[in-house]
């Protein structure tokens, strides 16, 4: 098949004329191919355009000043010419009681980020390279098992745990009160494990068994290994699933929404801005920036980091 | 500041105390007597999992499974709540919401995304074209709902819009609409919302089984003067199948479990809830702890049959390759 000429894929831009040297296809079908390829790009840029404009208009607008967003769409942003930040000192800054606070709210969700996604990966991890590297018996039944775990949906679990959560004291001391992030970080480990120990036991597994062989036989414990060993060649699928776990908490609405009360004190930036649209919902010019400070850091994760993002993602599509 | 402070003490707080109880386990294991060493590490490294997950996920739906069958009190009420379900008229609409949804999302966003792979595919400035429609995957869903809210804005006809759709609509002589407000058709305008979100999920995965598909049949195929069309219907479409299978059952499990973009847009008033957004309602808003179980049991042998029948393409397709 090495012999079969390639046609090159021709550019959409390319000057008529312009013949591809080598390969010559009759001139009709050429110049329908070019204008069925031609149409498709214009048909995928209109596409792209429809999916770009509505987060375009949402971020002209939070740099209008208020009246200019009551008074008329932010397509009339190129007449008047006027920006501003205020919506954003507003939302973030401003103490006043009218104030949205969001400055707090994003604070919380980072509080809540950060351990919600180191704990279930390490205790996954464990749990995986036992699965991958233990010896006991009933190993598979007990990971088959844990796999499935993945069809409970998180509603199967919410109702009895915030009563489990509520009814946890030794004596009249509350272990995990509400209105704390406690009761957010663990309820999120728990809902992240099934799917965090299956795709780390995929990884895991693949690694090559001399490599522990030989620590064992240097007296190595398993703990020594895990650590050593394990956790540093993991590192491209523990960096896979802790963003796909970092933005799934990130952009979470319900398990906060349970669990966290609604104070300025715990409630995560998401559950803010819910809220801000039942109540407030035609402030646009708190709406608006609002958004946006809850969107920047999920943004910024995917455009620095889209490779590892779109990995994890494709494996953490059936999760929750 | 102070405040700041606080809560990023609880913060390290926290993870000292996670660290040290690890800590403690890897101690254990390492020292226990060499007799007992190899169970204890499988005990030491499997118990935090273990117990979380019974405790947390496993009793919590056996539960709430149970939970199902009782009243607001408690006391066991047989199917009263199921029966609630199925005959109450408001309960209806959620049920019949909640099929629309699971019926257009996954068909639309696949659809689309499929056409829009096959455009892209190999044109000028592929990258970019892709991040632009994938990006709302990046977003949560309440940003999402901020947005399109954004877009349905409603200003009465005497005064300029400031809603994009509303403003076509009158720049093509129409009157402006409540998008939101008016059943039916606002549960439509929010399965767009899922619709623009999803469509990206579907465009990778499916631009990259098409990336997959080997030079020399399509070769083959131009050489025999196939049209594009014809390529795209007997070429590109069995190529992919399993890809595709495997998008359209993902998002139909994404779809069931839709509440963030209800409970955002229109809190699942004006008849637009779903089985999600009203479980919720249910159990933790209107008191009804029972009600709320049975929707999430529902929810749960709905989801049940795509699941397993999503895990059986996916583990066909590693067996292929």
């Amino acid at each position: 098949m090495s012999s079969t000429p390639t046609i090159p894929p021709v550019p959409a831009s390319a000057q008529p004329g312009e013949t591809p040297a080598g390969a010559q296809p009759p001139i009709t079908r050429r110049v329908k191919q070019k204008l069925t390829s031609r149409g498709a790009t214009i048909a995928a840029i209109i596409i792209a355009t429809v999916w770009t404009i509505p987060t375009l208009g949402l971020l002209i607008s939070s740099f209008r000043p208020e009246e200019n967003i009551q008074r008329n769409g932010w397509w009339n942003v190129f007449g008047d010419r006027e920006l501003t930040a205020d919506n954003y000192v507003d939302v973030l800054v401003s103490g006043g009681s009218q104030s949205p606070n969001l400055g707090q709210y994003f604070v919380n969700s980072l509080a809540i980020v950060i351990p919600a996604t180191i704990i279930p990966l390490v205790i996954a991890a464990m749990a995986a390279y036992m699965f991958a590297w233990g010896k006991f018996r009933g190993k598979d039944t007990m990971f088959v098992f844990i796999f499935a775990l993945q069809i409970i949906p998180l509603q199967m679990a919410l109702i009895p745990l915030l009563s489990l959560f509520v009814n946890l004291q030794i004596g009249d001391f509350q272990l995990l009160p509400s209105g704390s992030y406690a009761q957010l970080w663990i309820a999120h480990s728990i809902f992240a494990l099934p799917l965090a120990i299956f795709l780390l036991h995929n990884f895991i597994a693949e690694i090559p068994g001399e490599v522990i062989e030989a620590a064992r036989v240097d007296g190595a414990g398993h703990a020594t290994i895990f650590w050593r060993i394990i956790i540093p060649l993991s590192v491209p699928a523990l960096a896979s699933y802790a963003i796909f776990q970092f933005l799934w908490v990130w952009n979470d609405l319900l398990v906060a929404l349970v669990f966290s009360g609604g104070t300025p004190d715990v409630a995560p930036i998401t559950q803010r801005l819910a809220e801000l649209t039942g109540t407030r919902g035609g402030e646009w010019h708190r709406l608006t920036a609002g958004a946006f400070v809850s969107m920047i850091v999920p943004l910024l994760v995917f455009f620095g980091l889209q490779r590892y993002f779109v990995r994890g993602l494709l494996a953490g599509g059936l999760k929750g | 500041m102070e405040d700041l402070g606080n809560k990023f003490l609880q913060v390290v707080v926290a993870l000292a105390i996670f660290a040290a109880i690890i800590g403690l386990i890897m101690l254990i294991v390492d020292r226990a007597p060499k007799s007992f060493r190899d169970k204890a590490t499988v005990i030491g490294f499997l118990a935090p999992a273990a117990i979380l997950l019974v405790v947390g996920m496993i009793w919590p739906a056996v539960q709430t499974s149970l939970l199902a069958f009782t009243d607001r009190d408690g006391n066991l009420n047989g199917i009263e709540n199921f029966v609630w379900m199925f005959t109450e008229p408001t309960a209806l609409i959620t049920l019949r919401n909640t099929v629309l949804w699971v019926i257009l999302v996954p068909l639309l966003a696949s659809g689309i995304g499929l056409v829009y792979a096959v455009f892209i595919d190999k044109a000028k400035g592929e990258r970019t074209l892709k991040a632009l429609v994938f990006m709302p995957m990046a977003i949560s869903m309440v940003g999402a709902g901020v947005i399109w809210r954004f877009v349905y804005a409603y200003k009465g006809p005497e005064q300029e819009q400031i809603g994009l759709l509303n403003q076509i609509l009158v720049w093509f002589g129409g009157e402006p609409q409540q998008f939101l407000l008016d059943a039916p058709g606002n549960t439509f305008f929010m399965i767009a919302v899922m619709v623009w979100i999803q469509v990206g999920f579907a465009m990778v995965i499916l631009s990259a089984a098409i990336k997959g598909i080997p030079m020399e049949i399509v070769e083959a195929a131009r050489l025999d003067g196939a049209s594009a069309w014809q390529q795209f219907r007997d070429i590109t479409i069995p190529s992919i199948r399993g890809a595709l299978v495997v998008v359209v059952t993902t998002i139909t499990i994404i779809t069931l479990k839709v509440f963030d973009i209800v409970r955002t847009m229109t809190a699942g008033n004006y008849d637009t809830s779903v089985i999600a957004n009203e479980m919720y309602t249910q159990a933790f808003r209107a008191n009804e702890p029972g009600r709320g179980a049975a929707l999430a049991l529902v929810l749960f042998l709905m989801v049940l049959p795509v699941v397993v029948y999503n895990a059986r393409v996916l583990k066909q397709q590693r067996q292929i390759r």
